[in-house]
């Protein structure tokens, strides 16, 4: 899927993505050339059949996480299909070799701690999805070296995730 | 007219990152699967031919002589690989790599539908608007057992057992995922309308080259359990045409046994529980010709 501007005879680039609601996905393309913006709205059934590819137009902000697609779309999830332990091990994060950034390397290693608070949020997401969702803040926190998850980090997360309902 | 470009004449990248995700997608299945020795299908384009039954067997077979046995159970709508294993109500777990598998008695790693389940009854249903499911559906389910195969923290395997769902149209979307499977089963049976949906499947794995291909004729003959004495259950020849037809080797022919069904849908492989039993010793004798083919 592209779009191209006629009138500047120039690929339309990805913007922004939004779901207004309705079932609506709309993805904003820019003309580079002119600076003109449009936006691809899709009806349910599109936006369906993208979220079954497992894909995101405008790429994800999370990496996929393990089982993403049928945690996310199976109807009737078993509340216990997954086992909550107290501390779910998270993957190490790996620099790149060579580019050794300094937030990875602070934060390599710690360990994050979640609030009473926080984890008094989480417990509010869907069992099945739940340690999905702890691996994606863990891991964000841990990215940007915060060691403590919060409520307010948890909805920072979300914002610069943009993570919509989790 | 106005000259419009075709898809591929635009080549800058647009920046909406799909193919890139998709490839990505492939990449981590093929990553996980490089871990794995062999994956083996259990096939066969027919229902009710015994085909979870086999791999149930075959797997705690294999796991009985020492190999570290995975088990999929790509039957999304209908599940029974889990409860042939018994590990139904098991739990899956997060771990860093991945999620963890179910683990059965006879140290089988299993991943079916049926331990994402709530209810026992419920058939499967995906999140839907509510018109057009059919055009998706089938690209969700791909998707899933994409995610039973690649996103499953399986460790190193020697063989990788897939239960395929009956219709041909499932092993090519297992062949889809797997493009250099080593081994595919196509179980059959004595019935001509076994041989009939069979000989599709035999050379839609041909077309796809498929490494090792091989016949597993099962319920060849009922063996009375009072005597022992083995009469014909289905008066058809169709594996034996099937045979000469393809060409194909068989590689076990397995009784039908009562006690195989019974141990078997109870979550005890009858290989385990009564390995002297002829079907028992058919399976055990189908594992060694899988080790012995592993390449
Ligand atoms: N050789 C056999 N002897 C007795 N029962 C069998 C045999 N093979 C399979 N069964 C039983 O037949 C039923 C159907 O087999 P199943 O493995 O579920 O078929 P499929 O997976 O091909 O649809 C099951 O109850 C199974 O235990
Ligand atoms: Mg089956
Ligand atoms: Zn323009």
């Amino acid at each position: 899927m592209k779009f191209v501007c006629l009138e500047c005879d120039e690929v339309m680039a990805f913007a922004e993505r939004q779901i207004p609601g309705d079932g609506t996905l709309a993805a904003v393309f820019t003309c580079g050339g002119c600076g003109r913006e449009m936006a691809m709205l899709t009806n349910p059934m599109e936006t369906q059949l993208v979220s079954s590819m497992g894909v995101k137009i405008g790429g994800r902000e999370v990496p996929a996480q393990p089982m993403e697609l049928a945690r996310t779309s199976l109807e009737g999830g078993r509340d216990d299909a997954f086992a909550l332990s107290e501390d779910i091990p998270l993957a190490d994060i790996e620099p790149e070799p060579g580019v050794e950034s300094t937030t990875v390397s602070q934060a390599a290693g710690g360990r994050v701690v979640w609030t009473s608070d926080a984890t008094g949020r989480l417990e509010r997401v869907p069992s099945f999805v739940r340690g999905m969702v702890k691996r994606i803040y863990t891991d964000w926190a841990r990215e940007k070296g915060v060691s403590e998850i919060t409520p307010e980090i948890m909805d920072r997360a979300r914002t610069e995730l943009g993570l919509e309902g989790m | 007219m106005r000259n419009i470009r075709t898809y591929q004449e635009v080549t800058h990248d647009t920046g909406s990152e799909l193919l890139e995700q998709v490839v990505d997608q492939q990449h981590r299945l093929a990553e996980r699967l490089t871990q794995v020795r062999s994956v083996v299908a259990v096939a066969s384009g027919k229902g009710g031919v015994g085909k979870s039954a086999v791999t149930a067997n075959l797997a705690a077979a294999l796991a009985a002589k020492g190999l570290s046995v995975g088990a999929v159970d790509a039957d999304l709508n209908g599940p029974s690989l889990g409860r042939m294993l018994g590990v139904s109500g098991a739990q899956l777990s997060d771990r860093p790599s991945g999620v963890a598998p179910a683990k059965s008695p006879s140290g089988v790693l299993v991943m079916s539908m049926e331990l994402l389940q709530q209810e026992a009854d419920a058939p499967l249903r995906w999140r839907e608007p509510a018109m057009g499911g059919f055009i998706w559906q089938s690209t969700v389910e791909t998707g899933v057992l994409r995610e039973f195969l690649g996103d499953v923290e399986w460790g190193t395997l020697d063989v990788l057992l897939v239960d395929v769902p009956p219709g041909t149209d499932k092993i090519g979307r297992l062949l889809e995922l797997v493009p250099d499977l080593d081994q595919m089963l196509l179980v059959t049976t004595p019935s001509e309308t076994a041989r009939f949906v069979v000989s599709k499947s035999v050379r839609m794995a041909r077309e796809a080259e498929v490494g090792t291909l091989a016949l597993v004729s099962n319920m060849a003959g009922h063996t009375c359990t009072e005597c022992g004495h083995v009469s014909d259950l289905f008066t058809g020849d169709g594996d034996k045409r099937l045979e000469q037809e393809t060409g194909l080797p068989v590689w076990a022919e397995i009784p039908f046994d009562p006690r195989l069904g019974t141990a078997t849908d109870s979550g005890t492989p009858l290989v385990i529980t009564e390995p002297k039993a002829r079907s028992s010793q058919a399976i055990l004798a189908l594992a060694e010709r899988v080790v012995e083919h592993i390449s």
